[in-house]
């Protein structure tokens, strides 16, 4: 330890907040400059720290499921009449479900359907919910030799939940479809009709750009859509409803309140993709090969 | 520092390690409470809870240990909750080391006041630390967040102090006090 005199301790104490004040400018100008730096640095604290949450997820599951059960007792028996009610209108649609699969499957062998091919996933448990006030995205933990890559898309049992954003080595992030810059392609299941559905931060994403004359209906599902490459089309996302402003709001069927165990998707190897051009047609595709390079990069996000 | 000159026995091991731990606990339970507050407890608000908690503690220690709280200690505070709250880097950073200003420098009255005109300067300090937190956010990723989750960081901020201050004030007379080693 370096023995200043007392004049100049004083000094250095008074100036090191002015001096930090500077410095908090200079992160923001390099957290603005480099990005992809704070990214860096945050997949390292959520590396650091994954290994906490996950010792603390045990025990946190049990306080919220306490909460949960102390809350649920209350209306047990309205809950239970609506359960037999809901019960018996879902045993109809089992039969029907049933009956409507077997056809399918029929008419496919009748056809010689050519089945996708299944995308490998892996499943991760959520450990954090570390949105911020301005962000919504939730933490999972990975075992360390992990294959999960930015891109791949998280659903849980009943929907998309997003998509991966950052990946460490034990931890990696989920960008919500809730959050303000969470984009997806969509299709709605009664036009057919493509949308972009955007997130807003709060609980629900709304839809917008949808072609004239197919306006989203209420009630209707939606879909993910493959239009731009980023997803496989088909995965269940929400139902259309329209809020008091008339906008048309999304009702996600993931539950992303209470998101415990994703899955994540990659369907990376399974995309489909356009095969070459014949001959003629090529040489009018290599005339744009940036515009082909940049809706790759858009693709990513 | 020693408040009192004289000529006393050489502390022991164990007096200096306790004193290191007392004067290392408001920066240790400020940590540990944002680290525990990041975790999935599924309570609503939780995402406005950690930042209102860092303000909270950084405003208390400030003013009534600020030997404990070192500007650079403040400034990876800072750095932990633009991290860990994904918030633009240097945002609660600057937040922070601007209440650590405001708080040195009315030390000399405001503890004076008593307890409910603390809370008012928090209150205040509070309202401006919500407005800046959102005005970076909106301007470095140029989108204008709903201002309702800036009112709602703002209250949230606001009611938590009293039962921080609970909190701290019995730590601060106890654990976190060095001279009573």
């Amino acid at each position: 330890m370096i023995r200043l005199s007392i004049p100049v301790r004083q000094a250095l104490e008074k100036l090191s907040l002015p001096v930090l004040i500077a410095a908090a400018f200079g992160l923001m100008l390099i957290g603005k400059a480099d990005a992809v730096l704070a990214v860096e640095v945050r997949v390292a604290l959520a590396d650091l720290l994954s290994p906490i949450y996950a010792v603390m997820a045990a025990p946190l599951a049990e306080v919220r499921s306490t909460t949960a059960d102390i809350v649920t007792i209350w209306d047990i028996r309205a809950e239970n009449a609506r359960l037999r009610v809901e019960n018996e209108k879902l045993r109809r649609w089992q039969a029907a479900a049933l009956a409507l699969e077997a056809q399918n499957q029929e008419f496919k062998s009748e056809l010689n359907w050519m089945p996708p091919a299944a995308p490998a996933f892996t499943t991760a448990p959520v450990v954090a919910d570390t949105g911020g006030v301005y962000a919504r995205s939730v933490l999972l933990a990975v075992t360390p030799p992990h294959k999960v890559v930015v891109g791949e898309i998280a659903m849980d049992d009943r929907g998309v939940v997003g998509r991966v954003t950052e990946v460490g080595d034990r931890s990696a992030r989920v960008l919500l479809i809730t959050d303000i810059n969470s984009r997806v392609p969509v299709t709605m299941e009664s036009s057919g009709a493509h949308a972009i559905m955007e997130g807003t931060n709060g609980a629900l994403p709304v839809l917008r750009y949808w072609p004239e004359g197919s306006a989203p209906v209420d009630g209707e599902r939606v879909m993910t859509s493959a239009a731009v490459g980023a997803f496989p089309a088909g995965l269940p996302l929400g139902i259309v409803h329209y809020n008091a402003d008339h906008v048309p709001q999304i009702y996600p069927v993931a539950d992303l309140d209470h998101l415990s165990i994703v899955r994540l998707f990659d369907y990376g190897d399974t995309l489909v993709e356009a095969p070459d051009a014949p001959p003629g047609r090529k040489l009018m595709q290599q005339q744009q090969p940036p515009a082909a390079a940049k809706s790759v990069s858009v693709k990513a996000h | 520092m020693d408040k009192t000159p004289g000529i006393r026995p050489r502390r022991s091991w164990g007096q200096r390690l306790d004193r290191a731990a007392r004067h290392g606990f408001p920066a240790a339970i400020t940590i540990a409470g944002m680290i525990l507050l990041a975790a999935p407890f599924g309570l609503p608000g939780q995402a406005q809870l950690m930042p209102a908690f860092t303000l909270a503690a950084v405003f208390f220690w400030s003013l009534f240990r600020p030997t404990s709280l070192p500007p650079p200690l403040t400034f990876l505070l800072g750095l932990l909750a633009d991290l860990l709250g994904e918030m633009p880097l240097g945002t609660n950073v600057l937040i922070l080391l601007l209440t650590q200003l405001l708080v040195v420098r009315s030390r000399r009255y405001l503890p004076q006041k008593g307890f409910l005109f603390v809370w008012l300067v928090f209150v205040a300090v509070a309202a401006v630390a919500a407005l800046l937190q959102w005005g970076f956010a909106c301007l470095m990723s140029w989108v204008i967040y709903p201002p309702i989750a800036a009112l709602a960081q703002f209250l949230l901020t606001a009611g938590l102090y009293p039962l921080l201050a609970m909190g701290f004030t019995q730590a601060h007379r106890s654990i976190a006090a060095p001279e009573r080693v």
